[in-house]
């Protein structure tokens, strides 16, 4: 097997993130840009997302997933970039040896110059929340329903009962009903909505479907296929209450119960990971610890806006493309002056990036991306603390554990980095 | 339709009655192995600990004793004959605290008794030199260098496609609703897929044996109780034990374990409840807790976030001392009980079927061998465990095996075509995973359940609203969408 060499840069995953990753590696000058997509067409999840609510950031234009994935597809198709379908990355090394295989070419070994690790996200299982009962056929991800009824045109059951507030639950629970399904509810383990507030009144409230709070499901009836789910109420402590247990009849159970970054590959190319994001520790650059390995989008936090997840590809792409030595560009990339550490503090979940590069020349703008840990329902302070100061302010209407809180940092407060004392600073949500 | 004819029928294809059908495929006989699942190993044999022990635990004298040594020295052939995943790991009896020092003692000489070979006990610092992750509180341990781990789904479905490839003649979907008895003898059982009749009938129907006996009046008083067990596997990249640790036994069982599988998982359970109903196969959220506990009390460490997947099964313990029934019938003549087979039923199952023919044989059926039996079975590819170059020069022979449908465990369209057109074939999505593997990893099948049911219909020339999970009544798909 003889090794391919002449890729500067190399995506992993033809999703949002690849897509904008791959173009904006492409545009930074003259580099061969390879993308690599285990399905048989681009836009990894996009084209399964009928519905709107796609490219307000990036277009200024309310469009459906397939839309949006369109768009980018387009610009890659006539982009002069590699492109390979069904084809799936094996085994990453931390010399960026990149080991791919299809059904057209068989097994093949690159090693490019820089990577982006654009693979995107998993849905949590029956098994990872520990759900009870029997292993009957009628118990899917919302996802895999998603497919199935989107892109494959089947139905996989009469009546739905949904497990989850995630914005995909809500969006499946729409969906469903407008095939003739009947939904029964959805139920939300938490005392609060965990999806967008817009997909609750759009999916939800217009469709006459409930929503029930602090509720699960305690048992899954059935011998080959669903019966009946069980439901229970939970306090406080998320504990069951008893005598508070109801028989639902229902033929499916739609599992809408979080996303888990998919970082099999970034393990094996010795990426570091953040425990709380569970994917790579990144910078404002999206470089990762390793040399030359670059990451975005949902593989390194999930995100709840697909624009978002473009915008971190082409951070990913441009610096990706300058490590390759991009014409005009030192190979190796840009020296990197001074960085400091974001860490979550106060009501905050997690910081995407983890690391600043600083850059006090105007030329480069991060965006901090904040996931809020609780729920205020009233106008709050974002603050970066220095030590026992604060040296950078936004402000926000609420904090919604479902919406992501995005803020650029500009030159003024990339200055105010520059001056901090502590190279690791602390976000608070006050 | 016709009664169909034999020499002898075999009843239920866990590994018991597999491992039974292959050994008898090796004379001139016309043998029937008839199951009312989809597939073949769909009961007990499925959902255990996978464990072929080396034999040191059972009472000493018991046939349980007898059937697991000699079972265990069997399948360290029978592994390469088949083809089978496995890894002697050896197992390690964990002693907790001083107080559980004397105990390794007793197990030793019971071992012993059991002529089981290498046992030792081993000290504190070398039990946490070759198992880090267990707790501080050991105190030494029981090494049993015979033991090992084996795939429980691969070794049932080896077994029965050698059996079929030497030609038994295998019935799925066979559900046994009735039986003739005539003159005191059985002649013929009567199922979903005909009437069967037969000079010897083989009951190992693991959980319902005893309503096969009770059904044609043998043994009123012999019952079985199911007894469930539940276990939790974790996910690889997260935690890995090297060995098979079990906890000091009680008068319950051997307790709940922790453990390493043939595929490098780690697992944990089981936990021992009676159930009413046979095929209660359900987790429960008190298992589930009960199961956690267990297994933190040798790992500390093990965390429910790391879990990738539950199942549970149901063990057939029998009331007659507990010990195994393997025998034939004082009551009704042309029936020959395995029944009772609960744990270490799996390792056993080779000595079993050994001890059925030599049965046969002493009760005047003739057995004449085959010269064209082939022992041999062989696996197919598993694009998993190969290496670049070989993968490489799998996709060149065959393109399916460069299309990877499972994305955690690595599984491509060849090999899933591969076990729909097998000997013993394929017919719906748990089958496959049996065989293959596949949606067993972090994503549970999430992604490739589409991409197989459309192999499933292509291959089987079915619809894909008849596309099954786990056979008929398991349908995957209601209907078409509106447009």
């Amino acid at each position: 097997m003889t090794c391919d060499t002449s890729y500067d840069v190399i995506v992993i995953g033809g999703g949002p993130a690849g897509l904008a990753a791959a173009l904006s590696a492409r545009a930074e000058g003259n580099v061969r840009v390879l993308l690599i997509e285990r399905n048989d067409s681009l836009g990894g999840i996009l084209p399964q997302c009928i519905h709107n609510g796609f490219g307000a950031v990036i277009f200024g234009n309310d469009l459906p997933g397939p839309e949006y994935a369109y768009r980018y597809q387009e610009q890659v198709e006539a982009a002069d970039i590699d492109v390979m379908l069904d084809t799936m990355v094996m085994d990453l090394t931390p010399e960026r040896d990149l080991y791919a295989m299809n059904a057209t070419h068989g097994y093949l070994h690159f090693r490019p110059r820089s990577i982006i690790l654009a693979m995107g996200c998993r849905e949590r299982t029956r098994a990872q929340i520990r759900l009870p009962g029997s292993r009957c056929a009628g118990v899917y991800t919302a996802g895999t329903v998603q497919r199935l009824v989107n892109i494959e045109g089947y139905m996989p059951g009469r009546r739905f009962l949904i497990l989850g507030s995630g914005d995909i639950g809500m969006i499946m629970a729409r969906r469903l009903t407008i095939e003739g399904a009947e939904v029964v509810g959805v139920l939300e383990l938490l005392p609060f909505l965990t999806g967008l507030r817009r997909n609750f009144v759009q999916c939800l409230q217009d469709y006459d479907i409930p929503l029930h709070l602090s509720t699960t499901v305690s048992n899954i009836i059935g011998g080959q296929r669903l019966e009946a789910v069980e439901t229970v109420r939970v306090d406080e402590e998320l504990q069951p209450i008893p005598g508070s247990t109801k028989r639902i009849e229902c033929d499916s159970l739609l599992l809408s119960v979080g996303l888990i970054p998919e970082n099999e590959l970034s393990l094996k190319a010795g990426v570091h990971l953040d425990s709380r994001t569970g994917g790579p520790l990144v910078d404002s650059t999206m470089a990762t610890n390793v040399p030359g390995i670059y990451a975005a989008g949902n593989v390194t936090s999930i995100y709840d806006l697909v624009d978002y997840v473009s915008k971190a590809g082409e951070v990913a792409g441009r610096h990706a493309a300058r490590y390759a030595g991009a014409a005009g560009t030192a190979r190796g990339g840009d020296a990197v002056e001074a960085t400091v550490a974001m860490r979550p503090g106060q009501n905050v979940g997690t910081v995407i990036p983890q690391q600043v590069r600083i850059d006090t020349t105007g030329r480069e703008e991060v965006t901090l991306m904040l996931r809020p840990n609780a729920l205020i329902e009233r106008k709050v302070s974002v603050e970066v603390w220095d030590g026992d100061r604060p040296i950078i302010s936004f402000r926000e209407n609420y904090s919604r554990p479902a919406e992501m809180m995005v803020h650029t940092l500009r030159a003024k407060q990339m200055q105010a980095l520059a001056e901090a004392n502590e190279r690791e600073l602390t976000v608070v949500i006050q | 339709m016709q009664p169909k004819e034999y020499d002898v029928v075999v009843m239920g294809a866990g590994i018991a009655g597999a491992m039974i059908a292959r050994a008898l495929s090796r004379y001139r006989l016309r043998v029937a192995l008839v199951d009312r699942a989809n597939d073949v190993g769909t009961g007990a044999s499925c959902a255990n600990s996978a464990i072929l022990h080396s034999g040191h635990d059972p009472s000493p004298g018991s046939l349980k004793a007898e059937m697991n040594r000699r079972g265990n020295e069997l399948w360290h052939d029978l592994v390469h004959e088949l083809e089978v995943g496995h890894r002697w790991t050896g197992a390690m009896i964990i002693a907790l605290g001083e107080e559980q020092l004397p105990g390794l003692e007793k197990l030793l000489a019971r071992g012993t008794e059991n002529q089981i070979l290498g046992l030792e006990i081993i000290s504190r610092a070398e039990v946490l030199r070759r198992e880090p992750l267990l707790t501080p509180d050991v105190s030494g341990a029981l090494w049993t260098p015979t033991a090992g781990v084996i795939d429980p789904f691969g070794g049932t479905v080896a077994a029965a496609e050698n059996a079929v490839t030497n030609g038994v003649s295998l019935f799925l979907n066979a559900e046994i609703h009735d039986a003739v008895v005539s003159d005191g003898a059985l002649v013929a059982v009567q199922t979903t897929a005909g009437e069967f009749r037969a000079r010897w009938f083989i009951n190992a129907l693991g959980v319902h044996a005893d309503d096969f006996m009770h059904l044609v009046g043998d043994r009123p008083d012999f019952a079985i109780t199911a007894r469930r067990g539940e276990y939790f596997i974790f996910d690889p990249n997260r935690v890995q034990v090297q060995n098979v640790l079990f906890p000091m036994p009680t008068d319950k069982g051997k307790g709940i374990l922790v453990s390493t599988t043939a595929h490098g998982n780690t697992f944990v359970g089981p936990n021992a409840e009676e159930v009413a109903d046979k095929e209660d196969t359900t987790a429960t959220r008190d298992g589930m807790a009960e199961i956690l506990e267990g297994g933190r009390r040798l790992i500390p460490s093990l965390e429910s976030r790391d879990i990738i997947a539950g199942f549970s099964g149901v063990r057939a313990t029998g009331n007659a001392n507990r010990d195994f029934v393997i025998e034939i019938s004082a009551a009704v003549g042309g029936l020959l009980n395995v029944a009772g087979i609960e744990s270490p039923g799996y390792v056993s199952a080779p000595a079993i079927a050994e001890r059925v023919e030599g049965l046969l044989r002493d009760a005047g059926l003739e057995m004449v061998v085959k010269p064209e039996w082939n022992p041999h079975r062989n696996a197919r590819p598993a694009f998993k465990e190969l290496n670049h170059e070989q993968r490489s020069d799998l996709i060149r022979r065959n393109p399916n095996y460069g299309r990877i449908v499972c994305r955690c465990e690595n599984v491509t369209e060849g090999e899933i075509v591969d076990a729909i057109h097998s000997p013993v074939p394929a017919r719906d999505y748990d089958a496959i995973k049996r065989r293959c593997w596949l949606g067993t990893g972090r994503c549970q099948g999430s992604f490739d359940y589409p991409r197989v049911m459309e192999i499933l219909s292509r291959e089987l020339d079915v619809p894909m609203t008849a596309v099954t999970k786990k056979g008929p009544g398991s349908e995957f798909l209601a209907r078409t969408t509106k447009g």
